[in-house]
Order: C-alpha cells, then structure tokens, then sequence
C-alpha cells in the first residue's frame, strides 16, 4: 500500500516537473553571458578550455566555496572518525601476487594520468577536481593491493594546506597587483595552447589538484583505517 | 548513435532498478558503480568531458570504495 502511494506520488511530481519544463526550449541560449564565454573566453583568459576559464577565472570565487566545502567535510569526517587507537601490529591478510603485482605496476600510471589531467587542466577536458579524484582513486588501489601500507597523515594535511594556502595567496595578490577584484589574472596570458598559458588559471589548478587529491585520500584513509 | 545511446540508458534504468532490489549489499553497490560509468558515457556523448571524468572517478571510483568500506564494517546482507 505504502510502496503504491509513493509510485503515485513520484509520478505526480515527475508530470509537474516534466510539465514545467516542457516550456524551456532545451539547448538554446537563454541568456547572454553564456555567448559572451563562448565568444570572448579565449581572449580574455588565455585558456582554450572554456569550462575552466569559466571555473577558474569568473568564477573563481565560487570555486574557492566547493574547495572550502570540500574541506570543511573532510574536516568534519576526520573529527567524527578520530579514535587515538593504540597502533597495534593487526595480522593483515595480504593480497594475492596478481593483485599486488598489478597495483605497483598501476599505481604510477595512475598517479601520472592525474597529474597530467590537473596540469593541462587549461587545454584538455579535466581540471584539478578532476585529477586531484584521480590521484585518490590511485590511493585506494594501494588500499585494496599493498595492505598495511598508509599514507602519511601529517604528510596529506600539510600538502592539503599548502594547495589552500596557495590558491587564496595567488587571490591576495591578484587584489592587491592586478585588477581591482579577487582572483583575478595578472600574469601575462602567453600564446594559445600551450602549457604555459592562461596566467594563474594553471597555478591554481595545480594548487587544487594537490589539494583535492590529498584530501580524498586522507577521506579513504581514514575510513579504511576506522574499518580495520 | 541514437540507438547506442538509448540502449545505454536502458542500461543504466536497469542497473539502477537492481542496486534498489539486490538483498546483496556488494552487488548492489557494484550496480550503483555502473550506472555512475554509464552516466560518465552519456555526459561524454553528450559533449561534456569534464563531468564524464568528475563522474567517472567520483561516482565509480570512491563513492564505491567508501561504500565497501561501510559494508565490510557492518553487515553484507539486508534482511
């Protein structure tokens, strides 16, 4: 019965929705700003991808709001989780050869895919969200083949506060050098599609990617850790 | 490529369905796993690389092990 009047009552709110929105011509511009990224975005930021000059450039306040939420929940994980457990030696059951064999030869590959995804985040598809999840991912295939092994906690939080540290320090002085806003690109733009381009858009992306990368592995450590 | 596309969110309607109805917790996690990657598929078709990636290593590959490691701290099988 109840499981009826629920179908009921998603169906109800699916036809409003689809209602709603039957209206909104799907695709199509509806306002100017976003031709104006389109149009002018290459020039104005140096960055041949469109999304990050839109993260990082004129947005980039909102950006440095999910970092904060990023770490504000990693922060808040890490207190929920923190037991100052006596650091006895558990019998870990190891992993099988293939497994372990496959993660050491993996694990580089996967660091080094991530690294490139956040460092080209100006010119190829990804950014530093992106490659910093990578990394993580990396981190957990140790988890799963290299048991016993951990990454060093004081390590990933000063790396995670150092990736802050820099992208707000890189804001300062763009308040204080360039021009009269937060974050914005005062070094100079360089030639289209190459690495070094686009100002501060691939520092901050770097700083992001350290950042996020070691705050989602310090996320994994800790709960790997509490399950064991 | 129409074709390809709705097989895949048949697909993915499918998996979904089964991460709801799997007594399993571990399949139901590994059903969830698969429509994050098919959703990754559909943003890359659908011209938006940068979600496909965000989706397919958030979605598939932490949101999973987070999970497992949940699983493996209580119980595998939902009464």
């Amino acid at each position: 019965m109840r499981s009826v009047i629920s179908i009921i009552l998603l169906a109800v709110i699916a036809v409003g929705i689809g209602l709603s929105l039957d209206h909104v011509p799907f695709g199509e511009p509806k306002t100017k700003v976003g031709t104006h990224y389109i149009d002018k975005g290459r020039e104005e930021t140096g960055a041949t991808n469109i999304v990050t000059s839109v993260v990082l450039n004129y947005r980039g306040f909102d950006t440095l709001g999910e970092v904060t939420v990023l770490f504000v929940a990693a922060t808040g994980l890490g207190a929920v989780l923190a037991t100052r457990r006596k650091k006895e030696k558990r019998q870990i059951e190891p992993a099988s050869l293939v497994l372990f064999t496959g993660c050491r030869f993996l694990f580089p590959l996967i660091l080094l895919y991530g690294t490139y995804i956040f460092i080209h985040g100006h010119l190829t598809p990804g950014g530093g969200f992106q490659g910093g999840a990578i990394i993580a991912s990396a981190f957990v295939l140790v988890y799963l083949g290299c048991r016993g092994r951990r990454i060093s906690e004081t390590g990933s939080k000063t790396i995670e506060s150092l990736g802050g540290l820099a992208f707000i320090i890189i804001g300062l002085v763009g308040l204080a050098v360039g021009g009269h806003y937060f974050l914005s690109n005062y070094l100079p733009k360089g030639e289209l599609n190459t690495l070094f381009s686009a100002g501060v858009i691939p520092i901050i992306y770097i700083a992001i990617g350290f950042k996020v990368g070691s705050e989602l592995a310090g996320v994994i450590d800790h709960l790997v850790e509490e399950s064991e | 490529m129409i074709i390809l596309v709705s097989f895949l969110i048949i697909l993915m309607l499918v998996t979904a369905i089964a991460a709801l109805i799997f007594k399993d917790l571990m399949s139901a996690v590994i059903a969830s796993c698969m429509v994050s990657l098919i959703a990754a598929i559909l943003f890359y078709f659908l011209q938006a690389p940068d979600v496909a990636m965000a989706e397919a290593s958030i979605g598939a590959a932490l949101v999973t092990a987070v999970f497992i490691v949940a699983i493996r701290r209580t119980k595998r099988y939902e009464e």
